[in-house]
Order: C-alpha cells, then structure tokens, then sequence
C-alpha cells in the first residue's frame, strides 16, 4: 500500500478530486450574484431609484456587453417592468440563487460524502485483501481484535477527510490570498504586519501540534492494545476463572484505562492550548493595526479610509485561515492513523494476489508425488523441528507419521498443509514448489485436519461445507427492485476497488463432493459424517433443536404418521405407559401444572417460564377459573416444604439441580416472602407477590415431586382452564403461544416433542434412553432418518464452535476434510480429543471409504498412537526432528529400531 | 404414594432407622421414584454401580451368574435396601436384580448419597453401625460354618 495517504488519495481519486473542484469553482457564480443582489433590491425597487417618475419602467434581464473590438452587442433588450414588478422579480431571482447555492452545496456534499465513503471502503478492503495474503508468521504475532479495531475504528476518521482533501487547501488557500493581497493593496506596511502573524500563526502552529500528533499517535496504540486485552480476555475466559485472576485482569484494564485517559486529558490541553494561542495571533493583528495605523493616521502618514478599508478586508482573513490550519490538523491526524495502520499491514513474504486469484474451473487431479525437499521448519525461537527431511508421498499411498515427542512429524504435517514454511530446502507437487502453487489446487486437490480445529459461528451445515466453497459457480437471476439493487452493488464495488462476486451464487462445489447439485449432496454429506461417528451426536442435536418448516416440510407433514407409529411401538413392546401423550381434553400427570394450564409451546418472551405468571391476560384466566387461590395456596405449601428442606444447604449444593421449582439463588427471598405472607388473606396479598406464588406451582410435577397437591378436581379444573385460555387469546398473544394440536406440528416446540407429543414418564430410570432410540428406528423406517440429520445441522455451533465439545469439533473437521474428497489428505493428530477406540474406530473407516471410492486419496495421517499405524501401507517414524525409520509396519518391526521401541 | 409416605418407609430401612426425618426426607425428595414391571431388570451384574435402591412395594430377586445361567441367592421385600455396598465401595455390581412383581422403588443416586453422609456424620456413624454390625454377623456366621 502506499505510504502517504495523500498519494494514496491522489492516486484512486484524482478525476473525482479535479471534477468536484470544478463543481466548486462553478458554484462561485450564484454564490457571489447572491451577494450583489440585496444592493440591488434595496437601492432599486424598494428606495425607488431608477423610477422617480411615476410609471417609470426599467429593462430587466437586459443582456448587452461590451465585447472588445466589436463594441456594445445586445442579446436581449430586457422585460420592461415598473418598480413593484421589479421588487417582485428581483426577489424572485434572489430566492432563484438561493435555491440554486441550496442545490450545489446539497451536491457537492454529498458527494464529498460519496467520495469518502467509497475510499473508506476501499482502504477496508485492501487493509482486509492483505490479511487473506499475509504469510502464516504474521498471526503468531497479532491479535484478531487489534486488526479488527484497526480495519474498522482506526481507518474511520479517513472516510470524512477524503472529499476535503485537496478542495479545502485550493479553496481556503484562495480566499486567505485573495485577502491577503486585498490587504497588501490598500496598505503594504500594515499588509506586512498582517503577513508576518500569519507566517507566525503557519509556522508555529503546526510546531506545536507536533506533540498533538504524537499524542494521538499513543492513544491509537493504546486504544488499539486495549481492544486487543478486551478480546483476550473474552477468548481466555476460562483462564481468567480457573487461576482466579480476574482481580489481575480488572487491574490491567484499569492502568490501560489510566494511561489512555492521561492521553486524552494531555491532548485535550494542548488542544486547548494551540486553540488559544491561534485565536490570540489572530486578534493580535487587529490591535497592531489599530495602534501601529492609528499611529500614523494621526502622525498623518496615513489618511483614515485606508485604514477602515485595511480593517474591513481583515476581516475576510482569520476565517479562511483558521479553517486551513484546522484541516492541517486533520490531514495530519489521519496521515499518522493512516501511517500506523499501513505499517502494520505491511509484512515481507506477502502472499503473490496470483495464488488465491478466482478460479471456476476443476483445477484437474495432483497426480504427482508430494514431496519434502532437504525440508527444514523452525519454530519461531529458531529451534529446528526439522532438520533436512526428504521423503515422497506417492498418489494413492496411505503413510502413517509416528512421532517421538520432539519428532517433528506434526510440522511436515503443517508445512505439507502450507501452514509451515520451510527455512530451508522445500516442500513440492511433482517438479512444483508447493507455496507457488495456487491454493485453487491445493486448496481443493488437498485436504488439512488437525487437533486444533476453527469453527465459524454459523450452522453445522456451513461449516461442514464450507471447505466446498471455493468460487461462485452460479450466476444468480435478479428481477425486478432486486435486480436494480444488485447493478448498483456491483457499480460501487467496482467503484471502490472491490471484488464483484456474488455472495448469494451457489459457492458450493457439489462435483468435488462426488454430488451433482443440493438434491444428491445430502448422501456425500451423510457418508463423511457416518465415517466419522458424528451421525448420531447431530441427530440428538436435531432431536432437541426446533425444525424450520420451511426447510423440513417432510418432517411437519408426516408428523401425524410418526406420533402414530410411535404409539403402536410401543404398545407393541409394551412400553405404553413409557410415554403420556397430549391430549386436549386430559390432564397429563408427568408435565408439570404450567404446561397442562398452556397446552403448547411458547414462541415469545410473553409466556414463557416465569414471565407466565404474571401475565395479566393468564392471570384473568385463573381467576375466571376459580385456579388463582387454589394455585397461591398450592405456591405457599411448595414454598414451604422447599424451604424446609433446602434452606440449611449451601446454594452450590448439587441437590438444588433436582429442585425445580426455584434457584438457590431466590431461596432467601422466597423464604422472607413466606414469612411475610404466612397467615395473610389472600385478598390482601398483591398482585406481584401472588405470581411469585403462583409460579412456584407451575413447575409441579406430582409423580415427580410427590408432595401429593393434586386432585381429581383441580385437575379438570386446569383443563377447563386450558380451554378458557385459547377461547378468548388476545390478538397480541397470538404469536407468542403455540397450541398442541395432534393433528399438527408444533414448529414452537423441539422435534422430539413434536415427535413424542406427550411426556415421558418420570417413574422409568432409563425411559429416555430407550424413547430416543425408538424414535430413531421408527424415524428411519419412514424414511425420515435424512430429514432429522438436516435439522441437527441447522444446529448454530457457536463462537469459535464452542456450543460442541472438543472432540466433536475435531470429527466435524475431519468430515469436512473428507468431505472434497481430495487427492492428499493430511491429517495431523487430528482426533487428539477423542479416546483411542473411537480414533481407531473413524481411523478405520476413514481408510475403508478412501479405499472403496475409485478416487482413492493418499492419506497421511500424524498418529496419536504407534499402535494405529498398523493398518497402514507405510510407516515413517521421527524422532528429534530426523526421519529415522520408513517402511511398511512388518519392516519396521522387524527392524527392532525406535518403532517397535515406541510400540511397546 | 407420597413423599411423607415414603419417609415413613424409609425409617423402617435398619440402614436409615437412626436418622431424623428432615433428613430422611430430603434423601427421598432428592432421589427417584421408578416403578418396573415383573421381570424388568434394575440392574445387572458387572455393570458399574450409580445408585442404590430401596424397595417400596413389590418384590425383587437377586441373581447371581453360573454356568448353568442365573441363580436366584435372594429375595427382596419391601422396606429393603439393595445395591448400597456397591455404591460404597466403588465396585461393580455383584448380582443382578430383577423385579418378580410390579415394583416401586426408590432410586438414591450414588453422588446424592455421598453427599449426604459427608453433610450428615449422624447419618454416617448410623451406617457404619448398620454395616459393622453385619460383619460382626457375618463373621460369626463363618465361625459357625467354620465349627459346624
């Protein structure tokens, strides 16, 4: 990038720059016509010059000219009008000009505006292009949260300085010349005066924002540091909490915070200084004129209309040059951010643009060898973790690295991923350097998982396909507003220097999945995630999660069916009384009274957990239904019995998970509360405190919690309820509650409730065991088995994968690797998380399914175990950086080196 | 049957008989209430011991593997406790237990009741009674096969 912003300016927006000075210069015209114009009204038609005869007319719009040579040329005589029609006419063209200044000033800032914004853009961009080409050091040396703070914050103050950048200086420039030399021609002595404070003013005013600049300079990086903690922080959460160092942490960010205070303060009082200082100069110049000329007026060397002529054009100087020093000030400001930022994203060893250009077409197979060269890797201390190896991987092969401690089969690992650069010797494809090869081969050609695995925040699906998207493959058909809309995306991305491409196209590269498009992709998607062992988590996931109807149609439409199949299973294996279903006009003894009272899900905030009980609208509903006493009365007895028994434990003790229905946390609470109610009518009990009551109720369950509240009565009395409920919902509940409907899905409710539509009983120790696999069968049996892996993998795995454990991150990983099915497979260590029978287990399966393909990949797989490499063709072992053994496993063993050494 | 109910079965347990009732009934509200028909097994040997039983109603037998398939050694009736050993001493479980009749029972999970003895020593002390007692039982009981 370049280093100086005004080139960097000058060279992207020069044409803009040129026509908006123009635009500038143009707006001139009307802007000083507007200035002669109120002479002209006042001393014309309103004090009656030109008409002192009664019914005297003058021409108006005359347009005649002297033109040199040919004398006096009229064009047009002019409209004769009297002096009423004149005041009217001249202050009609005084509005006309007003609304044209009005009209160019509109113009020229919003496209000023424009011009910053759209560089603004530009410099994002560029800043964001660099990060996607800097090489793999770079990162072991920044943090993501000062880069993001310096493409989003620091970059910023850029957009506003951009459209002023050479308009303002020509401008203001101009207009303190123009004065300047306005002052110079009444008076030379008293111009030289004004002359030497403003070269003062320029001289030292910018000497003395020198410090200001430096000043800014700290609070850039500061700030920027501390944007950097506040992400560390937030990434290292856990650490913060397991060391009990979060007391440590809040003192850091309060001396970050201290010093970025002083900062400001410092530069606020310069600020504030300089200001001062540059409104002195300024008013100093009248006073030497009123002394030093009224000196000489009165020695009588200068006679007074000069002098009140001098004063008057000074007027015209402080403004302009006040404003250019302030936009000196600025395009200094934003010369150093601009500065700072550029140095950082400089970096040697950048990545050529040719090595991650777009790329549509199927780059053709890697049919040669992948080969280390004489290859060393150092980590960034300078120790060597390889020390000139040189090996080939041929096409097809399967090669287990086995590694001693300090091998170094992890960095080959790497450098073969590109991750690792070599310091010497290389890394190649056949007669080609692996770094120079562009990442549209080996990005798709080869495939990289490891232990350590990044998940982006979106759905299991994106981030399982996400190795797929390398390039748009579809051009998308806009009509309409939509259409407009993306002609107008791609002028201002071309107008900023940014990339067209299309982030609605279909990037998905079914071919390379062995799919022809989204209908067959599904069976590639379902196979790596089998070989893998994640199958079964995600289907659990979308047993659990809420399906988008507008995707899972199958689900909702079939859901009839799959409750019904449900039901005779279980009456088959007699299992019946496993599960209680829903059914409008019943209560059911295993959901708790909350859930009998609603009979359905809640989609809203309105309804849901302890926002029921005091919503007005349910709360009417009780009371028409004679519940409200009797569920206070109920609150009050559950109150008491759990305080009796949990109020003498810890609030960390685990009991209180099996205490439904308050936190240990509102234990104390509740407990004054009962105290404070005990005895008290109900009638005078208040609103709030009853649905505190009341919504301790909610959560009973009777065969759960045995406190024996439950009678026949109350229960038809709920159902009842029930009923009164939905008759009469108000409008604004209507989306916040979704009623059980046997004949419908409830989209508001979990897949395995819609499923089951009932609870399952709380009396069966291993029910839910037992349920889900039933319900997986009878899933599969009609087919519905896909459906319900789709919605698991709608499934959103959170910040950095976070919402999955560890070792589920690493399966998805190795999916995703598989998923492209590539020509190189490299896997690092890449199931570390998971114990060794399932690492054998997917290790297996990975190589079954390489095998049975026709496409049949090398696999180079960095074992966590010697014992794993037996099922591969052949084994190379590390050991202090050194390939010291290779060969298939009955060579190494009988070899009776380190292999069969780490072997046992 | 109710959680009071339940306290009252439970002070019948020898094992609980000592401990007050505050504590007896936090110890059933904190477990589960599981109900098996006849013949559905409760748990079965080798497998890893999670939690101890006390039989409600209904009847259970104990079952030991052989060679010529399962052996019945025992019956349990109401007011019994089965499988406490095994949750006390990390083991897994020595027999099977299989319910002979609709049975009730009540399930302590292994954590809760760990955590109530370290909460309670009075509880404790009352099982160390319990069980010393039956080894002194069962030591003399070998005294006697011994002589016999």
């Amino acid at each position: 990038m370049e280093p100086s912003l005004a080139r960097y300016i000058w060279k992207h927006t020069r044409k803009q720059q040129i026509w908006i000075l123009m635009i500038v210069l143009l707006s001139m015209i009307p802007y000083f016509m507007s200035f002669d114009l109120p002479k002209l009204i006042v001393n014309g038609p309103i004090q009656g010059k030109g008409f002192e005869q009664p019914g005297a007319t003058l021409p108006f719009m005359r347009l005649h000219y002297n033109l040199p040579f040919i004398g006096e040329v009229q064009f047009f005589s002019g409209f004769q009008l009297d002096r009423t029609e004149t005041l009217l006419a001249l202050s009609l063209v005084f509005l006309l000009l007003v609304v044209i200044n009005g009209l160019f000033k509109l113009y020229i800032n919003t496209y000023k505006g424009r011009l910053g914004e759209r560089m603004l853009r530009r410099i994002r961009f560029d800043l964001i292009d660099r990060v996607l080409r800097f090489p793999p050091t770079y990162f072991k040396r920044v943090k993501s949260a000062e880069v993001a703070t310096m493409v989003k914050d620091e970059v910023e103050p850029l957009g506003g300085f951009i459209g002023d950048a050479f308009l303002q200086p020509v401008l203001l420039g101009g207009q303190a010349l123009t004065a300047m030399l306005f002052i110079m021609v009444q008076n030379v002595w008293l111009g030289m005066i004004a002359f030497v404070i403003v070269a003062i003013q320029i001289v030292l005013i910018p000497r003395m924002r020198r410090r200001l600049l430096v000043l800014g300079r700290q609070r850039q990086l500061t700030a920027r540091a501390l944007s950097g903690r506040v992400g560390e922080i937030v990434d290292g959460i856990g650490a913060v909490h397991v060391h009990d160092t979060s007391n440590y942490e809040r003192a850091d960010i309060a001396a970050r915070l201290g010093l970025i205070f002083k900062i400001r303060f410092d530069l606020y009082q310069w600020k504030f200084m300089v200001k001062f200082l540059n409104n002195f100069l300024a008013q100093l110049t009248p006073f030497l004129f009123y002394m030093i000329g009224g000196y000489l007026v009165i020695a009588g060397r200068l006679d007074v209309g000069q002098l009140v002529a001098v004063i008057g054009a000074y007027k015209d100087l402080p403004g302009p040059m006040k404003e250019l020093i302030d936009w000196d000030q600025d395009r200094q400001d934003v010369q150093v951010k601009y500065q700072q930022v550029v140095e950082q994203f400089s970096a040697e060893d950048i990545i050529a643009p040719s090595i991650g250009a777009l790329t549509i077409d199927d780059p053709g197979r890697m049919t040669n060898p992948l080969a280390a060269i004489g290859l060393s890797i150092a980590d960034d201390g300078g120790a060597m973790l390889l020390n000139r190896i040189s090996m080939q991987v041929q096409p097809g092969e399967t090669v287990a690295l086995v590694s001693t401690a300090t091998g170094g089969a992890e960095a080959l690992a790497e450098a073969f991923a590109r991750l690792n650069w070599p310091e010497s010797g290389k890394v190649a494809s056949g007669a080609d350097d692996l770094l120079e090869l562009p990442e549209a081969v080996t990005g798709r050609r080869m495939s990289y998982a490891s232990s350590d695995v990044f998940l982006f925040q979106a759905s299991l699906r994106d981030n399982l396909l996400y190795g797929l998207k390398h390039a748009p493959l579809t051009s998308v058909t806009y009509d309409g507003a939509a259409a407009d809309q993306q002609r107008w995306n791609i002028d201002e991305a071309r107008r900023s220097g940014n990339p067209d491409l299309d982030i609605h196209s279909d990037w998905i590269d079914y071919a390379s999945a062995g799919a022809t498009g989204p209908h067959d992709l599904f069976e590639a998607v379902r196979r790596v995630l089998d070989a893998v062992l994640l199958s079964r988590d995600i289907l659990d996931l979308g047993l659990r999660s809420s399906a988008d109807l507008t995707r899972h149609t199958k689900l909702a439409g079939r859901i009839v069916e799959l409750r019904a199949a449900l039901r005779t299973r279980l009456e088959q294996e007699g299992l019946r009384e496993l599960v209680v279903p829903f059914e409008p006009g019943a209560y059911n003894m295993e959901a708790t009274i909350g859930q009998n009272l609603l009979f359905g899900a809640a989609a809203g905030p309105e309804l849901a957990d302890k926002a029921l009980a005091a919503n007005p609208y349910f709360a009417s509903v009780l009371k028409q239904a004679g519940l409200d006493r009797r569920l206070y009365e109920m609150g009050m007895e559950i109150a008491e019995q759990a305080i009796e028994l949990f109020a003498d434990l810890p609030p960390d003790h685990q009991f209180f998970q099996q205490l439904a229905f308050m936190s240990a946390e509102e234990i104390p609470a509740y407990e004054t509360l009962l105290q404070r109610l005990k005895n008290r009518p109900y009638e005078t009990v208040s609103e709030a405190d009853r649905a505190m009551i009341i919504t301790l109720s909610f959560a009973y369950i009777e065969p759960r919690h045995r406190f024996g509240l439950l009678s026949d009565e109350l229960m038809s009395k709920i159902v009842a309820a029930r009923n009164q409920f939905y008759e009469n919902l108000p409008p604004e509940l209507q989306n916040a509650i979704e009623r059980y409907d046997p004949a419908k899905y409830n989209a508001a409710a979990t897949v395995m409730d819609n499923v089951l539509f009932g609870r399952v009983g709380n009396n069966h120790p291993d029910a839910p065991d037992r349920i889900r696999s039933i319900v997986y069968d009878i899933l599969d049996e009609l087919g519905l088995y896909a459906e319900l892996l789709d919605v698991g993998l709608d499934f959103n795995v959170g910040a950095g994968g976070r919402r999955l454990t560890g070792g589920q991150r690493q399966k998805l990983d190795v999916a995703r690797a598989l998923l492209k099915r590539p020509d190189f497979l490299i896997l690092n260590r890449p199931l570390s998380a998971l114990d060794q029978r399932i690492q054998d287990k997917v290790l297996r399966n990975v190589l079954e399914q390489a095998e049975r393909d026709d496409h049949s990949p090398a696999i180079v797989w960095v074992v966590t175990s010697p014992a794993m490499a037996m099922m591969f063709d052949r084994v190379i072992v590390f050991d202090s950086g050194q390939l010291v053994e290779d060969g298939t496993h009955e060579t190494l063993l009988a070899e009776n080196g380190i292999f069969k050494e780490l072997l046992s | 049957m109710l959680l009071k109910d339940e306290v009252g079965m439970l002070q019948r347990v020898p094992l609980f008989s000592g401990i007050e009732p505050a504590k007896l009934k936090l110890l059933a509200f904190t477990s589960d209430r599981v109900n098996y028909s006849a013949g559905q097994i409760l748990f079965r040997q080798g497998d890893e011991a999670d939690a101890a039983y006390v039989i409600l109603s209904g009847r259970a037998d104990i079952l030991v593997d052989s060679d010529s398939g399962p052996i019945k050694v025992a019956e349990l009736l109401p007011n019994s406790i089965v499988g406490e050993i095994a949750i006390l001493c990390n083991s897994s479980r020595t027999a099977t237990v299989r319910a002979a009749s609709d049975l009730e029972a009540l399930r302590i999970r292994k954590d809760h009741f760990l955590r109530l003895m370290k909460e309670f020593p009075e509880m404790t002390i009352e099982i160390l009674r319990v069980l010393a007692d039956r080894l002194s039982h069962t030591t003399a009981d070998l005294i006697d096969a011994r002589n016999g």
